[in-house]
């Protein structure tokens, strides 16, 4: 019989184990392995030494593609919260009887592959897509629009892909505030605005910025909806990586720019987890 | 409830607001309603006008191979994952839940760290450790690999459903005598089973639907469904594609749905 204080220990190693061995184990390495001297041949001579670092960090290249991915991300998580707060506050206010239903079909699209969703964007976007052929056929345009294969149809993805999580965020902490405190506002002579303003609004900001939050990392570490939306000129950190490490087989670089792109969004996690908490993001997931 | 919403009172605002999340709906629904309707277009170049009824690129989508093979390991990988990743998480859950230990927060964050970390990072950090210890690229990387992404999900998803849990019945199994194995396998597990079965399905769907990583991890060759979708877009969007779309669009709908219905059933059946 084991002993009760162990107990839940034995219960977390394999969970433990395999986390160490297979994530952070591959981080630590990738650290060791960015400050190995790659030679004029190719081969990765084990050293250290800090040209990696000085030739990435060096590049203003880099730090553009890092600054652009920055932006992009920035601007789908405010197109997120400018299109998610307002759903968020009407599906948590209506009187729409079955209101799970409604957060369900929310949902629905979740459920179906991130590829299939992410490419659907082209039949809806593209010269012949949906959008370009309904306005083609009421004579509104006489030659199809570039909608595709820009930073407008990246941020359309993201923003398709993310905004469910902006509002579910939003919506749990809507569904929590106490309403008498919104009916106080009101006796005491706040118009319905002002009571938004200083009651709701105040009391909604920690599911809006963990929304936030996560909408910002996860636009910033996507990989897919660049690639397949975004035109020759969209320059997204993670397709730097990849063609570090999987085209031009530099593991340095490769390593020296993950580790760029960790640290970047560790420290806005950080910094967000100073204001806020990150557990409500955790539980987020769990919805 | 005396006091009116405090927006609902400016009718004008709360109609704006009805109309904003009816966009919202179309806007989330619209994209998925043109795949399906894509696939039944007869057109050969998968996009718009429709040019008429057929079912031709679901004949097609059947006698292709490849793309029933890529099913076959997007299936097997996922079932096998998720599988994994229900074990290890389910344990790792009652430990979060029912007992209290030194650096039980340290613990609890570091298995949901994963969450937030970019897959690209962790696709290409595995990978190249693995390749420094001279391992190739395999399934099993692949499945591990899975197994650690759909992980931090499962805690979270099962731990959320332990939470309500009241530890009561097992305090009565107990005290009449059952011991710990036979509490945990009569009393405890199927309590738990609904939280299990969720997280198990949480875990198969982020698999199945797993692309950026496993386009790191998969072997040459070797294609899941989403990566053969992905290799099909190289070249541009056949009506093939929004088939094969339409028919995970409907497998993926109707599990979690299934899914939900079981969960739903076995806990009212108590």
């Amino acid at each position: 019989m084991v002993r009760a204080e162990y107990r839940p220990f034995l219960l977390l190693s394999p969970a433990l184990t395999s986390l160490a061995l297979l994530l952070l184990a591959p981080i630590v390495f990738i650290f060791v392995y960015s400050f190995w001297l790659r030679a004029a041949n190719g081969q990765d001579i084990a050293a250290f030494q800090f040209g990696n670092w000085q030739s990435v960090l060096g590049d203003s290249f880099y730090w553009r593609a890092l600054w652009e991915t920055f932006v992009m991300s920035a601007l789908t998580t405010i197109a997120c919260m400018v299109i998610g707060y307002p759903t968020a506050y009407f599906l948590a206010r209506c009187r729409f009887g079955n209101k799970a239903l409604l957060l369900f079909l929310l949902f629905l699209p979740f459920w179906i592959s991130y590829i299939i969703r992410t490419f659907a964007w082209i039949n809806v976007l593209g010269k012949s897509g949906f959008v370009n052929s309904v306005l083609l056929s009421l004579g509104i345009i006489s030659e199809p629009l570039k909608l595709l294969y820009n930073d407008f149809s990246v941020i359309m993805g993201l923003v398709y892909f993310q905004l469910p999580y902006m509002i579910i965020n939003v919506y749990v902490s809507l569904d929590g505030i106490d309403r008498n405190l919104e009916s106080a506002a009101r006796t005491l002579g706040c118009t319905p605005w002002q009571t938004f303003r200083e009651v709701t609004l105040p009391l909604s900001l920690p599911g809006l910025g963990a929304g936030s939050l996560l909408c910002f990392v996860l636009a910033a570490g996507s990989f897919v909806t660049p690639r397949l939306l975004g035109g020759t000129d969209t320059l997204f950190f993670s397709q730097l990586i990849y063609e570090a490490v999987i085209t031009q087989l530099d593991w340095p670089t490769g390593s020296v720019l993950s580790l760029l792109l960790l640290a970047s969004l560790t420290i806005i996690v950080a910094v967000y987890n100073r204001f806020m908490s990150l557990s409500d993001i955790y539980r987020s997931f769990a919805k | 409830m005396s006091g009116r919403p405090s927006l609902e009172g400016a009718s004008l605002g709360w109609n704006g607001l009805r109309l904003l999340t009816l966009c919202v709906y179309v806007f989330m629904f619209a994209p998925i309603v043109v795949v399906i309707l894509l696939a039944f277009n007869s057109a050969r170049t998968g996009s718009f006008p429709m040019e008429g009824f057929s079912l031709q690129w679901f004949g097609k989508l059947f006698d292709n191979d490849s793309i029933i093979a890529a099913f076959e390991t997007s299936l097997i990988l996922a079932a096998s994952s998720s599988f994994l990743a229900t074990l290890l998480g389910v344990m790792a859950a009652i430990a979060l839940i029912r007992y209290s230990f030194k650096g039980k927060a340290v613990i609890s964050n570091l298995l949901s760290l994963p969450l937030l970390m970019p897959e690209v990072v962790l696709g290409v950090s595995l990978l190249m450790f693995l390749k420094f210890l001279h391992q190739p690229r395999s399934f099993l990387l692949l499945l591990l690999g899975h197994t650690v992404l759909s992980l931090p999900y499962v805690i979270l998803v099962v731990q959320a459903r332990l939470v309500g849990l009241r530890q009561h019945y097992e305090e009565a199994a107990m005290s009449l005598g059952a011991n710990r194995l036979q509490t945990f396998l009569d009393v405890t597990l199927p309590l738990i089973s609904p939280a299990i079965i969720g997280g198990f399905l949480f875990a198969a769907t982020l698999s199945f639907d797993n692309i950026t990583a496993t386009l790191f991890w998969k072997k040459p060759g070797i294609e899941t469904v989403p990566t053969k979708i992905f290799a099909m877009l190289r070249t541009s969007i056949s009506p093939e594609i929004n088939a094969l779309g339409a028919v995970m669009i409907v497998i993926t709908i109707a599990l979690p749905l299934l899914g939900g219905y079981v969960v739903r059933r076995l806990t009212r059946g108590r």
